[in-house]
């Protein structure tokens, strides 16, 4: 019961949350949606043990084939965002027969080689992909009314309630997955994979079932991107925003469902927001670095730690109360 | 006449070392055969190649008459031969159930769409009832709370025959299951072996632990430096002359 109530309260902030924001704040509020679940289909592959360095490419698979499915095939938008992310996954079970001959380090930069390979190829074919200058004027999400708000797509808010919608849908996905069996064998496939097979996992199999969940949600997100700012290019998925998946995954922590997302919210909250408004604008980059050394110092289990620490001494505060009364 | 689990001149190179050379095998269903030599005999390699971890040089082994040899770890597991890893191999990070529960990944496949959709509920009630069973078997149900990392030695290495009896072996290939326990502990383990076996599970059983081999297995294979050196209950093995001079004549290899 008061769960629902959390939910409830929690979504009506979520709805009013772009009002009380200006206009350049609400598109960053559109990004922060897409990119949220961004990280947390990153976390997905980290499950299994592997860091890759192509999810951001694989982002732009997505974002690459939603566009070109809409403009040259004329595929209604909502129907080519998700088969821009089925692109996404099929592209990983590809690039899953080179990349799982390797693990650890060396599948972190056969991930990232995979990726720029992609990348180049972007960039070597005009024709369909627009070379360097990528693709422009892509369609954009047909506008559509439900009675009470009418979705008008140029407006940031309308899209953030469209992509805040996808994105929970998807992190429903990835947290039924993760609290599932196949979730516990991912578990079981990262510490000791040995064991696993000896108790008949398929590891190759399930590295790459967790490679290509992973990859289509990002290419779901990858399609949201590409139909919201309705020009895309091959920078736009250069190894830089990679970088920013990372600091978000390992600021926050992997090792919660929650992590990642709190790393994303809280460091994009604190670059775009509070220090633009502190008027650092040339300083950010530096302020930014600072504070994930800092942060990888202080807070090397990342931020879950410590909402893990609140929980554990509310709860055994809870205890104890409950002790006293008896 | 086909055996059971059939070991045929199995040989394992690695460049110009001849780890095994040529060794024959064969266990009988339902017994505890034991397989014993001094140290660097091979045991382990013909351990992994068994359980599909090297793929051997040349031979076979065959279960049930079927050529298991080759097969990937997984592929083996399938066919019902489960193995345990020397030391303490567990997922560390994980609850004792939730060890427990990869172990049953074989009889109750996990399907990614009905996990989403929650039409897996039988599937895992089921897996957990047979977690809990095993856990069970091997006194570990009060413990399966804590992370397998935290447990003590005698439980860890407890838990690891749970893992592997929890996906219904009818071979489990034992790696040095009695290292580093105490006398205690080793007859308990030992107890729980016998429990195996009345379970209908064939054991085949890797060990330093001279008494605890005479007494639990019910065949004993003896290799040196590779070869089969000699095989029978543990009365002729504990006089063979043979098995005596390769401990005793080379006594700087016993541990």
């Amino acid at each position: 019961m008061r769960s629902v109530i959390f939910i409830v309260l929690g979504a009506c902030a979520l709805l009013a949350l772009p009002h009380g924001l200006s206009f350049s704040q609400q598109e960053i509020l559109v990004f922060l949606t897409i990119n949220i679940l961004l990280v947390s289909s990153y976390r997905l592959l980290t499950l299994t043990g592997e860091w890759s360095l192509a999810h951001v490419v694989i982002m732009g698979v997505g974002a690459y084939a939603s566009a070109l499915y809409s403009k040259e095939l004329g595929v209604w938008v909502p129907v080519s965002i998700l088969l821009g992310g089925a692109t996404a996954a099929l592209m990983a079970v590809l690039l899953s027969f080179p990349l799982f001959r390797m693990k650890g380090f060396y599948f972190l930069i056969g991930s990232f080689a995979a990726g720029e390979i992609i990348r180049l190829l972007w960039k070597r074919f005009r024709d369909p992909f627009g070379g360097p200058k990528g693709i422009k004027g892509i369609e954009p999400m047909p506008d559509f009314s439900i009675g009470i708000y009418d979705f008008d797509f140029f407006e940031p808010v309308s899209y953030y309630y469209l992509s805040g919608v996808v994105v929970a849908v998807c992190l429903w996905l990835l947290w039924r997955i993760e609290r599932s069996p196949v979730g516990l064998t991912f578990h079981a496939v990262h510490w000791q994979d040995k064991l696993a097979e000896a108790s008949g996992v398929n590891l190759r199999a399930y590295r790459t079932l967790a490679f290509a969940i992973a990859s289509g949600f990002a290419g779901i997100g990858g399609g949201l991107m590409a139909h919201y700012v309705g020009t895309i290019n091959p920078n736009s998925f250069d190894v830089d925003l990679m970088v920013y998946v990372l600091t978000w995954a390992i600021v926050g922590g992997t090792g919660t469902f929650y992590g990642p997302i709190l790393g994303c919210v809280v460091l994009t909250v604190l670059n775009e927001i509070v220090l633009r408004e502190l008027g650092f604008e040339q300083m950010r980059p530096l302020i930014y670095g600072l504070i994930m050394i800092l942060s990888i110092l202080f807070l090397p289990k990342g931020l879950e730690s410590i909402v893990q620490h609140l929980a554990t001494r509310r709860s055994e505060k809870g205890v104890k109360d409950r002790r006293a009364a008896e | 006449m086909t055996h059971f689990l059939d070991v045929d001149a199995l040989t394992m190179r690695f460049g110009g070392l001849t780890a095994v050379d040529g060794l024959s095998l064969k266990v009988r269903h339902g017994e505890i055969h034991g397989l014993i030599g001094p140290n660097g005999a091979g045991k382990t390699t013909t351990f992994n190649m068994i359980s599909g971890f090297y793929k051997p040089t040349s031979g076979e082994v065959r279960l049930r008459g079927e050529v298991i040899s080759g097969l990937r770890m997984h592929e083996v597991a399938r066919r019902g031969v489960v193995r345990t890893f020397q030391h303490s191999t567990l997922f560390a990070e994980m609850t004792v159930l939730e060890n427990a529960l990869v172990g049953t990944h074989m009889a109750f496949r996990p399907n990614i769409f009905a996990a989403i959709a929650g039409w897996d509920r039988e599937d895992r009630r089921g897996a957990e009832a047979r977690a809990r069973e095993a856990l069970e078997f091997f006194g570990l149900d009060h413990l399966k709370g804590e992370l397998a990392g935290d447990l003590s030695h005698g439980h860890q290495r407890a838990l690891g025959l749970a893992v592997a009896y929890a996906s219904h072996p009818d071979v489990m290939l034992l790696d040095e299951p009695f290292t580093g326990m105490n006398p205690e502990e080793t007859r308990g383990m030992m107890d729980l072996m016998r429990k195996l076996r009345e379970d209908g599970i064939t054991i085949l059983i890797v060990e330093h632990d001279m008494q605890a081999i005479m007494g639990l297995c019910d065949t004993i294979t003896c290799m040196s430096f590779g070869k089969f050196l000699a095989e029978g209950g543990p009365a002729d093995i504990r006089n063979h002359p043979a098995v005596i001079e390769a401990y005793l004549g080379g006594a700087r290899h016993v541990a």
